[in-house]
């Protein structure tokens, strides 16, 4: 079985920033990821208020740097998807990572940064529609629209994000939402209010049903007070309606909250001595780029503690 | 590694293999693309000889994709003897492109 001082799962922004310090620390560190490095920034278009990046930067390129910053040190990079954990007593506490193919791995200190993945609309046709008309990436599926009406559902940063990219390419897009109100930063609400003919806002209305054959063809949405209907002739529909938390494989003794997002204090450490959580994963307010890689940083000097004080 | 196909080999290559042969619609740009890609890579190694493993940049080659009505990427096809035996859409697990492959035995 490897064994490493510290290993931290998921290698999204706060993961890439928890093992650079690790490493630097000189901690022998492990970086597990079951895809590629750059978790969700690898599906945005574009970032705009990560600091240092005035004129904006592309999702995939801010990820390469991220993850050529992280192999400028040794970084042990592992590619694999936990699928549970647990704690031993080996020596102190020692935790142990299963693997969905191959050995076991152990650390002293586990940091969880896994992330969180697209909130489905859960209903019943969404299946049915991915792929055929059903998106939660407008960077990926964008352009098999150019030209098409398109709607993008939700009323956070993503979903006017990404609806603005959108707007670029297709004739038009339809913002469903089912509030009256919108979360998003008003940056984004002026560029789209500046538009009505290309980007037209559906509010207080949700999904209802989706309808076509093979492909999507209509959107049937439903005022949530009226209950009234309305037909949304649209070929593409993208779903931006929040996140759920990557965390199955996470001990259930660790603190979750009503989603399912891991609690933990403000220096990222869990319930569970030795075992930190960082980035989109924990129940927080604010999940950007920025926090994450700041929690990772945080979590990854909270691991240094502790592992300083096992080694004294 | 997995063989990179384009319109003009498309049919020699994936409808006329004798293996089966499993298709990655993807594109540099697309970043759930480049998350599957080691998996692709892996399992082109793994069965090696026994599944034949393509990738088809949808950039570069406009006409395969729009016959087979891809409208999102990363999309992956299995075909067996020229035909479309099962197909997923997304950054999946690599479990999930293991059991549409065991579909084509
Ligand atoms: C469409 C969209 C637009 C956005 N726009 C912005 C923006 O403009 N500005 C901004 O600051 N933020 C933006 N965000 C949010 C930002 O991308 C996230 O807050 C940030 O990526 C969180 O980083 P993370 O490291 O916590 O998690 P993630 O980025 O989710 O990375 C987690 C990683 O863990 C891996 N993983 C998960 N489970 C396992 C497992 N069991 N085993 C192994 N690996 C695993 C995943 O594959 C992934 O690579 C956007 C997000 C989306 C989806």
């Amino acid at each position: 079985m490897q064994a490493f001082d510290a290993v931290v799962v998921g290698a999204g922004p706060a993961g890439l920033n928890a093992a650079l310090y690790l490493v630097r620390a000189g901690f022998k560190t492990a970086l597990i990821e079951r895809n590629s490095a750059g978790g969700q920034v690898l599906s945005t278009s574009e970032i705009e208020n990560y600091l240092g990046f005035p004129k904006g930067v592309k999702g995939y390129e801010l990820a390469d740097l991220f993850s050529a910053h992280a192999d400028a040190y040794p970084v042990q990079r592992l590619r694999g998807d936990v699928v549970s954990m647990e704690s031993t007593e080996e020596n102190g506490k020692m935790h142990i990572l299963h693997m969905q193919e191959g050995e076991d791995i152990k650390a002293r200190a586990v940091i969880i940064a896994t992330g969180a993945g697209n909130r489905p609309l859960g209903i019943k046709e969404e299946q049915m529609y991915k792929g055929k008309g059903v998106s939660y990436c407008a960077l990926c599926d964008g352009n098999f629209y150019r030209g098409l009406d398109v709607a993008v559902v939700g009323g956070g940063d993503a979903a006017l994000e990404e609806a603005l990219y959108l707007s670029r390419i297709v004739n038009k897009v339809y913002i469903i939402h089912r509030r009256e109100g919108f979360r998003g930063t008003q940056i984004y609400l002026d560029k789209i209010r500046s538009m009505p003919e290309k980007i037209e806002l559906v509010t207080s209305c949700v999904v209802d049903s989706l309808d076509g054959e093979p492909n999507l063809k209509k959107v049937v949405v439903r005022h949530v007070q009226s209950g009234e209907k309305r037909e949304i002739a649209a070929e593409g529909l993208f779903v931006y309606i929040g996140h759920v938390p990557n965390a199955q494989f996470a001990p259930a003794e660790l603190e979750r909250n009503e989603q399912g997002f891991l609690i933990t204090d403000q220096e990222m450490q869990t319930k569970i001595p030795g075992i930190f959580a960082a980035g989109d994963i924990r129940a927080k307010l604010c999940r950007q780029v920025c926090t994450a890689v700041g929690d990772g940083a945080t979590a990854a000097s909270s691991a240094i503690r502790y592992l300083e004080h096992l080694n004294a | 590694m997995a063989i990179e196909v384009n319109d003009a080999n498309f049919d020699a290559m994936v409808l006329k293999n004798e293996l089966p042969v499993l298709v990655d619609f993807w594109a540099p740009w697309c970043g759930p693309c480049r998350a599957v890609a080691p998996i692709i890579d892996e399992i082109s190694k793994e069965f090696e000889g026994k599944v034949a493993v393509c990738k088809v940049n949808v950039d570069e080659a406009q006409a395969a994709p729009s016959r087979f009505g891809i409208r999102a990427i990363p999309t992956l096809i299995m075909f067996k003897d020229g035909e479309v035996v099962d197909q997923v859409t997304g950054a999946v697990a690599k479990d999930n492109i293991l059991q549409m492959i065991n579909k084509a035995f």
